[in-house]
């Protein structure tokens, strides 16, 4: 039976979120294939991951080897460049996260093999996998086909929902095909976002800025925005251009790459809604979206949106909160 | 140091209106403003920077149309050396593969004896985020993509790449190397009336496959393993309730919705 690879994708001691979206996601794709699911997993001392892992795959293959212990693109493109060869998965699927960004192409290019990124869904047609993935910042889906088979993919984080599956995989260890260490590229050390004094995590409250603003170094619009958030008892975040220029801290970024948050109110300015900036935000209880632009992907993740000139509506609301707050 | 930085001429769709075109394949391009993609613009600055810290020259590639060379010019207005661009028109359909495959072929043609080429991770019109990687494999060179920061030392690079949740990890990577990087890693310069006036002294060149030893069999789409099928809009699943008025109105509303959910403290 024809397989599809799932690469486990985990970090300091812990299996990271992709994988059980990834093989809770890709059984129906399997199943058009005629393929069973496979969950590849390259590591060091590995066994807690097994036992996590048996509920979700069909199979699990397990390479150990001291040299897999932390994420390496060089030594996990060796590894998994001979699995492939060897076994010939019709798909293989790795997480469009920073390892899979940093893996796939690589992996990919060396095989052969045509690969799809940031895909959100598939569809099997003729036989033949599509790739559904976003184009110019989420404003427009397209359909990809791929010249042969077979196939390689990374998936967006969140596309696909982690759903308990209830199997009892079988666990095949393979030998480990590394022979030497690994020069060309080494792994150091991690390091941790500086932690300030605001942690955004906890606001119940938070105001949220993004490339919309425009120079938040300029004096008059920090304190357009921060007179709403003080009325508002908000704490200030923003999404990644506001971090980029330097303006806010990187702890105050909500994202992917920056925090998860989940406060009563979430107050969207100038935010386009990319999902790398959405992941981070979607699960708080209300979201207000202003932007100028009607087709922001924001509007569909806000409860309530507001199409306009934030530099007009952030006065006038920072008003009417103060009356309301003064008449009682 | 001899320095690579592969740039993208984009369309900037960020708060534009993007309009499939009738055949599916494209977005029209009337009234969009083009210009070098974001992420390249940092790789940009970090080409130059590895210049101005080790010396050597910068050379800045890309592969598109006559209206691309703004994007070059920006690039040698900011400091770089020299400029190329690959226009042909079997290069139609590329994916990213094959469009590596083509700036592979250029960078051995034109800066063979680099140390360091930079791209940005992905570009903002298709966001593959493949490309440097990809080219990295083509080269047989190692490469790391997401890349916050730089230290060259004793023919090898200190990087930081970034993970998520906050988190890099720090790696030691052998150069000649691809880094594709991310965007803040450095603050981008402006550019200069002096740059400006110098860049019009500066060569820009333009090549055709056959000056970089490719045949069109080996790009465009027979050369590609990805096709695009078609591009159509996002299904909505849900939408916002959109406040609609004055911003004295809208505001007005707002406020009173938030005073309803009680999210306003008093």
């Amino acid at each position: 039976m024809a397989e599809v690879f799932v690469l486990v994708e985990h970090r300091r001691g812990e299996i990271r979120d992709i994988t059980f979206e990834m093989l809770s996601g890709c059984r129906d794709v399997a199943k058009s294939l005629d393929a069973s699911v496979t969950a590849v997993l390259l590591g060091k001392n590995v066994d807690n991951f097994v036992e996590q892992l048996k509920s979700w795959a069909d199979k699990i293959l397990v390479v150990e080897d001291d040299k897999l212990e932390n994420f390496n693109a060089e030594a996990y493109q060796k590894v998994l460049s001979h699995l492939i060869k060897e076994r010939n998965p019709v798909l293989t699927l790795i997480g469009h996260t920073s390892f899979g960004m940093d893996l796939a192409p690589a992996l990919a290019a060396e095989l052969g093999i045509p690969l799809a990124t940031d895909c959100i869904g598939f569809e099997v047609k003729d036989g033949a996998l599509i790739a559904i993935r976003q184009m110019y910042g989420g404003k427009v889906n397209a359909r990809f086909s791929f010249k042969k088979s077979p196939y390689m993919a990374t998936i967006r984080s969140a596309a696909f929902k982690a759903e308990e599956l209830g199997l009892s995989a079988e666990v095949e260890k393979v030998p480990s095909p590394l022979t030497e260490e690994v020069t060309t590229k080494r792994f150091l050390e991690y390091v941790e976002a500086v932690v300030g004094e605001v942690d955004i995590t906890q606001a119940e409250r938070i105001v949220a800025i993004g490339r919309g603003v425009g120079d938040y170094s300029d004096e008059k619009v920090r304190s357009m925005i921060e007179e709403l958030a003080n009325e508002l008892g908000a704490v200030i975040a923003c999404s990644r251009p506001i971090v980029d220029k330097g303006w806010l801290p990187k702890d105050r970024q909500v994202g992917t790459s920056g925090k998860t948050v989940k406060p009563k109110l979430y107050l969207a300015l100038g935010i386009s809604g990319a999902f790398q900036h959405v992941a981070g935000m979607s699960a708080s209880e209300t979201i207000v979206a202003v932007n100028k632009d009607p087709k922001a992907p924001i509007f569909t993740v806000a409860d309530y949106g507001i199409v306009d000139d934030l530099f007009k509506v952030v006065p006038a609301l920072t008003e009417k909160i103060r009356e309301i707050k003064g008449g009682s | 140091m001899k320095i690579v930085v592969c740039v993208k001429h984009v369309p900037d769709t960020a708060e534009a209106d993007v309009v499939i075109t009738p055949d599916k394949k494209g977005i029209k391009k009337e009234g969009l403003a083009f210009g070098i993609n974001e992420w390249d613009e940092y790789a940009l600055e970090e080409a130059i920077l590895t210049k101005e810290k080790y010396g050597g020259e910068v050379v800045a590639i890309t592969i598109g149309g006559k209206d691309s060379e703004d994007t070059l010019r920006r690039c040698l207005a900011k400091g770089a050396d020299r400029a190329v661009r690959v226009e042909d028109p079997a290069l139609e359909g590329s994916d990213a593969y094959a469009l590596a495959k083509a700036l592979g072929a250029v960078i051995k043609k034109e800066m063979p004896d680099y140390d360091i080429i930079f791209t940005g991770t992905q570009a903002g019109d298709d966001g593959f985020a493949q490309v440097g990687q990809t080219l990295a494999e083509t080269l047989g060179i190692p490469h790391a993509a997401l890349v916050t920061k730089v230290e060259i030392q004793d023919g090898k690079a200190k990087i930081h790449r970034e993970l998520e949740g906050g988190l890099e990890e720090v790696l030691e990577i052998q150069l000649p190397a691809v880094l594709a990087v991310q965007t803040g890693i450095n603050e981008p310069r402006y550019v200069s009336i002096m740059g400006i006036r110098k860049a019009k002294k500066k060569e820009l060149k333009v090549l055709n496959l056959s000056d970089v030893g490719l045949s069109p069999d080996e790009v465009g789409e027979k050369g590609s393993l990805l096709k695009l099928e078609e591009l159509y809009v996002p299904p909505v699943e849900k939408m916002a309730e959109i406040l609609t008025g004055a911003p004295e109105e809208t505001a007005a509303r707002l406020a009173s919705i938030l005073d309803e959910k009680g999210l306003i403290p008093k």
